[in-house]
């Protein structure tokens, strides 16, 4: 009994680990912790405060995210100064519930996966919530605005933190929450209402597969962490892991709008700039690549499963390209680029060891470049009367000088300008992908084409030529504290490919992602990295020839190639999910609504009347006769003595 | 001395009885066969008591004549309650509590 009570009263104070023990917090517990709890007490402040809080709100936002940020850094060196195999800190919170033999553990986990993806979030989102205090100053609902974009980096946090499937898919939620609430957040506008509600139906197509993927985890091995289930995953047969593998890619592909759950990225274009720049370029839409990575020592069993998310990948990266270079809406365009860059990041985490790295690498640098230039486009639409129509702008660079600066160094990053971030990281990508499968590597040396031109189209219709806006308008640069964000997240699009220098992301990740053997190529690096710039180069020309040397309309042309009229419809995604899949769904829910009237509610009410008309024969025995009951009463009598003789004398 | 006549005597009584209260309308002349039938069946009983040499046949029409003297008082005061109200003894007057 006594042991037991011990035990008991061990596993009570389970919450605090023994600091000597390997991996422990120690020292770094405290960040830790604080790096999610800031942000969320500042959303639990903000919505539960109310109006009271309506002066500081925004700056409690801000703060909170920038102490996140703090902590993170605070983190990241305190790993940074430790020996290569201990960078990881485990550091458990509480048992979250325990059913049979399942116990799940709330608990953080802080590796160098984490490391990069917190610097990311809170430093990227500590920028966007400065810029969102010029960009939302007139609106109303601002405070409100700041409440849910710190619920969003408490979710994304408690993602990528979480040590256990079941606590990603905590925070998976709550992103798809915060990313709902925030795309719907001019809910005036029915448009964006739709989208929201468009964004969350899709999402939930892809966390089918997530929750059925961790519970198919749980079936297999009987556990959810992290720890355990890269322990046991060798043991189990390829069918399996294969299943758990293409379930974690459709929930990739529903977050990180992968092909064929893309269509809602486009509309979430609805929210408002900032939340464009944090949510649907820099963090959430990489969860699913950050997933995948993660479960590094799921799909390292099944060839078949990462086969299937370098093809969506590479399906996606030419998709996205497409649909960017068609749109004349800019933000439109930044989201088709989007999915098209994170079809990159997808590809490469398809390529299995040789490419985890270069995926985090290229997201981490397309965080800070995207965001960029989304908050370069919010800075022109704000200059703009929020017009978001490339065709109405045309030179803006003389107007809005510091914003065209910093979109070009974004520009220059994403189209992979040699010595800019995005340089770097796409180069590798496309490397990796021409060793290990060339049809893919050629698709993505395409797609890294097409970025040229679809991009170079961008600036040349947004910055350059005549100016085409309307007489009402009067362009102005943004106030500085839009300004300033845009000027840290041009520097890191400048400088961020120095995390590739001396191959520093893949030694540092490797504790991560696991090393192996890649595959070489013939020819040297510097062969490709000369061919991806002259392919790039031509998608530039070409563009320049187009649209550089061109008048631009006012209004798009009708009469264009079935290619632009079918990326001008997001390749008709919402077409084929209608015919697809509402239609039938719609069909599907009619007939089952028949079957339910004629059938179920037909049986129900058929027997009620049935059985109904029959009592209303049967009642009428109940004349009101005494005379006749007893009739009845000795016919019965003498019926009974009958049969009594009769069986007596049989 | 033979049981026959004793009881064809009580059947011939139970069967007047029952046929009393099958064709008679005046409740009080209807309560009487009752009565009737209940002696003939208490007639049946003490008889057949008789016959056997027990007692039982003979505890169970004290019995019978118990229940009998109960049902009269209920019953009598029942019939003089629906005359008091409805200014009537017959039994198909009394006829509103049916379907």
């Amino acid at each position: 009994m006594i042991s037991t009570a011990i035990d008991v009263l061990t596993a009570e104070g389970g919450g605090m680990p023994p600091l000597v023990e390997p991996g422990a917090a120690g020292s770094l517990a405290l960040p830790l912790v604080l790096v999610i709890a800031l942000p969320a007490l500042g959303a639990a402040v903000l919505l539960l405060g109310g109006r009271r809080t309506d002066a500081w709100g925004h700056l409690l936002g801000t703060a909170t995210v920038v102490g996140s940020f703090v902590c993170s850094l605070w983190l990241f060196l305190g790993i940074l100064g430790r020996p290569e195999d201990e960078r990881q800190i485990t550091q458990s919170l509480w048992t979250w519930f325990s059913a049979g033999e399942w116990t799940v553990d709330l608990g953080l986990l802080y590796d160098p996966l984490s490391a990069l993806f917190l610097l990311l979030i809170t430093g990227v989102g500590a920028l966007i919530h400065v810029y969102s205090i010029g960009y939302m100053e007139h609106d109303v609902r601002r405070r409100r605005f700041f409440a849910y974009l710190n619920l969003f980096v408490a979710a994304m946090l408690v993602l990528v933190l979480s040590s256990d499937y079941v606590g990603v898919f905590l925070g998976w939620e709550g992103v798809g929450l915060a990313s709902y609430l925030l795309i719907g957040f001019w809910q005036h506008k029915p448009s964006a209402a739709a989208a929201a509600k468009k964004a969350f139906v899709i999402n939930r197509v892809g966390d089918i597969g997530l929750s059925l993927g961790v519970g198919l985890i749980f079936f297999t091995f009987h556990t959810t962490s992290f720890d355990e289930v890269s322990a046991l995953t060798s043991e189990a047969s390829a069918g399996v892991m294969t299943a758990i593998g293409l379930l974690l890619l459709l929930a990739a592909c529903g977050k990180s709008a992968q092909f064929p759950l893309q269509s809602w990225l486009l509309d979430a274009m609805e929210g408002p700039t900032p939340v464009s720049a944090l949510i649907h370029a820099a963090t959430m839409v990489t969860a699913g690549v950050y997933l995948i990575v993660r479960s590094q020592f799921v799909f390292e069993y099944t060839d078949a499963a990462r086969t299937a998310v370098a093809v969506i990948g590479t399906i996606t990266l030419l998709m996205g390209a497409w649909i960017g270079c068609a749109k004349d809406d800019i933000k439109k365009t930044l989201a088709g680029s989007t999915m098209s860059q994170i079809g990159y990041m997808v590809l490469a985490a398809g390529l299995g060891v040789a490419g985890y790295a270069y995926a985090i690498f290229h997201l981490v640098a397309h965080g800070a470049f995207k965001a960029n230039m989304f908050l370069g486009a919010g800075s022109v639409m704000h200059g703009t009367n929020d017009d978001v129509d490339m065709r109405h702008y045309g030179a803006l660079q003389k107007a809005m000088p510091v914003t065209f600066i910093t979109f070009a160094m974004g520009y220059l990053a994403i189209i992979g300008f040699p010595g800019f971030s995005g340089f770097w990281s796409k180069d590798r990508i496309i490397e990796t992908a021409l060793a290990e499968n060339l049809v893919l590597g050629l698709c993505a040396l395409l797609g890294a084409g097409v970025t040229g031109f679809y991009m170079t189209r961008l600036m040349l219709m947004t910055f350059f030529g005549e100016k085409r806006w309307e007489d009402d308008v009067h362009p102005h640069e943004s106030p500085k504290v839009m300004t300033i964000p845009l000027i840290v997240l041009a520097a890191l699009s400048v400088f961020g490919g120095i995390m590739i220098a001396g191959d520093w992301i893949k030694k540092f990740l490797a504790p991560v992602t696991g090393e192996g053997e890649a595959h070489h190529l013939p020819v040297s690096p510097l062969v490709i990295s000369l061919v991806v710039t002259v392919v790039v180069a031509i998608g530039v020309a070409v563009a320049w020839m187009l649209f550089g040397r061109r008048e631009i309309p006012r209004e798009a042309p009708t009469d264009v190639s079935p290619f632009t009229r079918a990326g001008r419809h997001d390749l008709y995604g919402d077409a084929i999910n209608d015919v697809l899949v509402v239609g039938p769904s719609k069909q599907l829910t009619a007939g089952l609504a028949t079957f339910d009237r004629a059938v179920v509610d037909g049986g129900a009410m058929g027997t009620a009347s049935a059985i109904g008309g029959l009592s209303a024969v049967a009642r009428r025995v109940q004349n009101g006769f005494v005379r006749s009951y007893a009739l009845a009463l000795l016919g019965g009598a003498a019926l009974v003595l009958l049969a009594l003789v009769a069986v007596s004398f049989a | 001395m033979s049981e026959t006549p004793f009881l064809v005597l009580s059947a011939i009584l139970f069967t007047i009885g029952a046929v009393g209260v099958l064709t008679r309308r005046n409740a009080i002349v209807v309560f009487m066969c009752v009565e009737l039938m209940l002696n003939a069946g208490n007639l049946a009983l003490i008889t057949f008591a008789r016959t056997t040499g027990t007692l039982d046949g003979q505890i169970a029409a004290f019995f019978v004549m118990v229940v009998a003297a109960a049902e009269v008082v209920v019953g009598l005061a029942i019939i003089m309650t629906i005359f008091r109200t409805r200014r009537s003894a017959s039994v198909d007057d009394a006829s509103l509590l049916k379907y």
